[in-house]
């Protein structure tokens, strides 16, 4: 008896142990620190008291107004017990108070952000959330700076300028903090500004170094280190060299979005947006380091590899989707990978030591290229779809990519990647973009429309070792919130028309849903509230760049608005109105 | 009958010769750059306390009905990049501009200054950096988008990439490879 409870006790240990070695298996103490949940940025929550089986009986705990119009793309994050929220501009920090019913204000932190940054702001005034680290909240203001606000009492501890909205420089993304490192890179790839990574000391706000993604390899925080796996990421100063002169000051190629951390490599990863301007006429050459994955030391900032997703590129493919990192067996081989869906509508599985590519597959409809060589790193694109002043039509996807910045949840459970995102195509015509430093610089007129089947949005289960979809549901606006996986074997996502939606995680099989006041944006999360119940948080408010037409007012008779996405999405004012509402779920 | 019919076309023929008269208007010598304000003749609100009001002393456009010059203020509303933010009139990163309701006075002198003084929610303040001519030609043509210049001076508004809106319907991508 003893022996066998004994063998027993070793198999689950055996069984255990390695699983848990796995670097999407992170310890989860039921809060949500982070947007993505974890440093893997896996969004998932092991909670599983709201199962498959017992979802539909979900109801609303309680809401919040945001006091706000615009989009709301925000995680909340919840940590000893209070939950805090970042509004879109004017970038309001709430504390609610989860331990009191109905969860009042705690304190409110109003960083009186200047206005004038929403002039600068391509697609929408939003902001991304914020990092909880040490007793600290931080955040980003669209007016190119970061703070950091005592998580207790709501006090500013720190404020740190890092741009100037002068030279186009806006901040929506949010933070990460690794190794004492708040992680923060600026927007404005359609302002022609000079892209940037910066690591600020947690503790004073001290810029610790910038990484700048574009000019020669010291400012790129290139050094004897930089290893890139492939022979055309390799050489000097291929970040001055791969532009026309003087071209790189202006480049765009900002880093205004996701970042993981992988501890124990002591890398972190992140991807650089599309040059600028657009238009590709105007800066021939490879345009590095733009629509390029970099991994980096957080102590330094030093470059130990990059690979450039899309050399010279022609349809704004930034590369800024997020990198989740995943330990999995693919081809008998046991490898440290990262999963990327990239807006060029290629799911790049890396290894994330070296940049190696392990497989690259096409995750939605595309056009503009076949295939990625990989032996040699390369795209190949399809000649009939390139841009320029010249016009093209029906080249798929359309610049917000088959995937946009709305980032995928991977269950370790169910070894599936639950992928949000759009299903467009557009034509184009370039124009000479003419360089006024804190405006637009980009150079091409644009229409979008929806892809093969006509529905603007695809929410799908990706299975990463065999490359290929398990399941997808079709939406008729692009899927533009985040996705939450549970172990209750449950997916989290919503709609731009306003419906947060359970499926099943397995099948995809709907299994409830809510109507909110306004489409969704946001990101949803799991937490464990202080009576120890699981609740679903999420914030309701249309916009961004695809809902911009409803929170910017914005008039459908001009389909080159918002850059083209107005094309696509002038009937959205019919399913939704503004405004920014947090709800709150739980099981009866 | 017939001699007022033909006074009536003849009315109409000199009328239509004046309007293109005023259509081909060119100034080929601009007044100078001169950046004036025209703050006071911009007013915002139609509440005025106190009762009937004086009327205000009206601000017209001097670039205001020639088709050079509303074709003008087409090339410049690219050139300065106002198109990078309010496109073709749809707008995108800021308002749009073919509406009815102006946030800030649709009125020419409201939007001389708007573009010479900016406005606070991300409008830039342009004074100092367009000559002043310039900036009405550009108020012209924003205020033809909305069909409040002369028609026969008014250019087509460019909201189709090429000139042929039949491009769009039904498009399935992937029919024409």
């Amino acid at each position: 008896m003893d022996r066998i409870r004994l063998t027993h006790i070793c198999l689950g240990l055996f069984v255990v142990l390695p699983a848990f070695a796995q670097i999407q298996n992170q310890p989860d103490d039921g809060q949500w620190v982070m947007p993505a949940k974890n440093y893997a940025s896996t969004r998932y929550s092991t909670l599983a008291e709201i199962n498959a089986s017992n979802v539909r009986n979900l109801r609303t705990a309680f809401t919040f107004s945001l006091g706000t119009t615009r989009g709301a793309e925000a995680a909340p994050l919840v940590v000893n017990n209070t939950m805090y929220i970042v509004t879109p501009f004017p970038n309001n920090l709430y504390a609610l108070d989860l331990t009191k019913p109905g969860a009042p204000v705690k304190w409110v932190y109003e960083p009186h952000t200047n206005a004038s940054s929403q002039g600068v702001a391509c697609c929408d005034v939003v902001n991304r959330g914020a990092a909880y680290y040490n007793g600290k909240i931080y955040y980003n203001l669209l007016d190119v700076e970061t703070v950091a606000v005592d998580a207790n009492t709501g006090k500013l501890i720190w404020r740190t300028k890092l741009g100037d909205i002068n030279n186009g420089e806006s901040i929506t993304m949010a933070p990460i903090v690794a190794k004492g490192k708040v992680l923060v890179g600026n927007s404005g790839g359609e302002f022609g500004v000079r892209g940037w990574l910066a690591g600020l000391d947690a503790d004073t706000g001290k810029i610790a170094w910038r990484a700048y993604s574009a000019g020669p390899d010291k400012d790129v925080l290139i050094g004897p280190n930089f290893k890139p796996f492939y022979k055309m990421d390799q050489g000097t100063d291929l970040g001055v060299r791969t532009w026309p002169p003087d071209a790189w000051k202006i480049g765009g190629a900002s880093a205004w979005s996701w970042i993981s951390y992988d501890p124990q490599l002591d890398l972190f990863y992140y991807g650089t947006s599309n040059p600028g301007p657009w238009n590709p006429e105007q800066r021939p050459g490879d345009n590095k380091w733009s629509s390029t994955l970099f991994a980096r030391r957080p102590d330094t900032g030093e470059a130990i590899w990059a690979y450039q997703m899309n050399p010279h590129d022609l349809h704004d493919y930034d590369g800024v989707n997020e990198n989740v990192l995943l330990d999995l067996t693919v081809n008998g081989q046991s490898r440290k990978l990262l999963a990327h869906p990239d807006r060029n509508g290629f799911l790049y599985l890396m290894d994330r030591q070296t940049g190696e590519i392990v497989s690259a597959e096409k995750f939605g409809f595309t056009n503009t290229s076949e295939s990625v060589d990989l032996k040699t790193g390369a795209l190949r694109l399809n000649t009939q779809k390139q841009t320029g002043f010249h016009t093209v039509r029906d080249a798929c996807p359309a610049p917000p990519g088959v995937k946009d910045w709305q980032p995928s949840s991977y269950s370790p459970k169910t070894g599936l990647l639950y992928i949000p995102h759009n299903n467009l195509c557009y034509e184009s015509q370039g124009t000479n973009a003419n360089y006024i430093a804190g405006t637009p610089y980009v150079g091409m007129k644009v229409r979008m429309y929806a892809g093969p089947g006509g529905n603007r949005g695809v929410f799908g289960a990706w299975d990463p070792v065999h490359a290929k979809y398990v399941w997808s549901i079709n939406e008729m606006f692009p899927v533009w919130s985040g996705a939450l996986s549970t172990a209750g074997d449950i997916v989290f996502y919503g709609t731009m028309d306003g419906w947060f939606k359970a499926v099943d995680a397995h099948d995809g099989k709907p299994l409830w849903q809510f109507k909110v006041g306004s489409g969704i944006i946001g990101q949803p999360v799991a937490y464990k509230g202080p009576d120890g119940k699981e609740y679903i948080a999420i914030l309701s408010g249309v916009g961004g760049w695809s809902g911009a037409v409803v929170s910017g007012g914005l008039n459908g008779v001009d389909g080159t608005g918002a850059l083209g996405f107005l094309n696509a999405m002038s009937d959205l004012g019919k399913y939704t109105t503004k405004g920014g509402m947090l709800y709150v779920f739980s099981l009866p | 009958m017939a001699s007022l019919r033909y006074s009536k076309s003849a009315f109409f023929a000199a009328a239509l010769l004046l309007a293109s008269c005023q259509r081909e208007k060119h100034d080929i010598q601009p007044a100078p750059t001169r950046l004036a304000i025209y703050g006071d003749a911009a007013r915002q609100s139609a509440l005025r306390p106190g009762g009937s009001v004086k009327p205000q002393p009206v601000v017209t456009n001097p670039y205001n009905a020639s088709g050079y010059d509303i074709s003008e203020g087409q090339r410049l509303y690219d050139w300065y990049n106002c198109s990078g933010c309010h496109f073709a009139g749809g707008g995108g990163i800021g308002p749009p501009l073919i509406k009815k309701e102006w946030i800030y006075g649709g009125e020419p002198a409201n939007l001389f200054d708007t573009i010479v003084k900016g406005r606070p929610n991300g409008m830039p303040s342009w004074g100092g950096r367009i000559p002043e001519y310039q900036i009405w030609q550009i108020v012209a043509y924003v205020r033809s988008m909305n069909g409040e210049q002369p028609t026969s001076a008014t250019p087509t508004r460019p909201d189709t990439i090429e000139t042929n809106p039949q491009n769009l319907v039904n498009r399935v991508p992937g029919a024409t490879k």
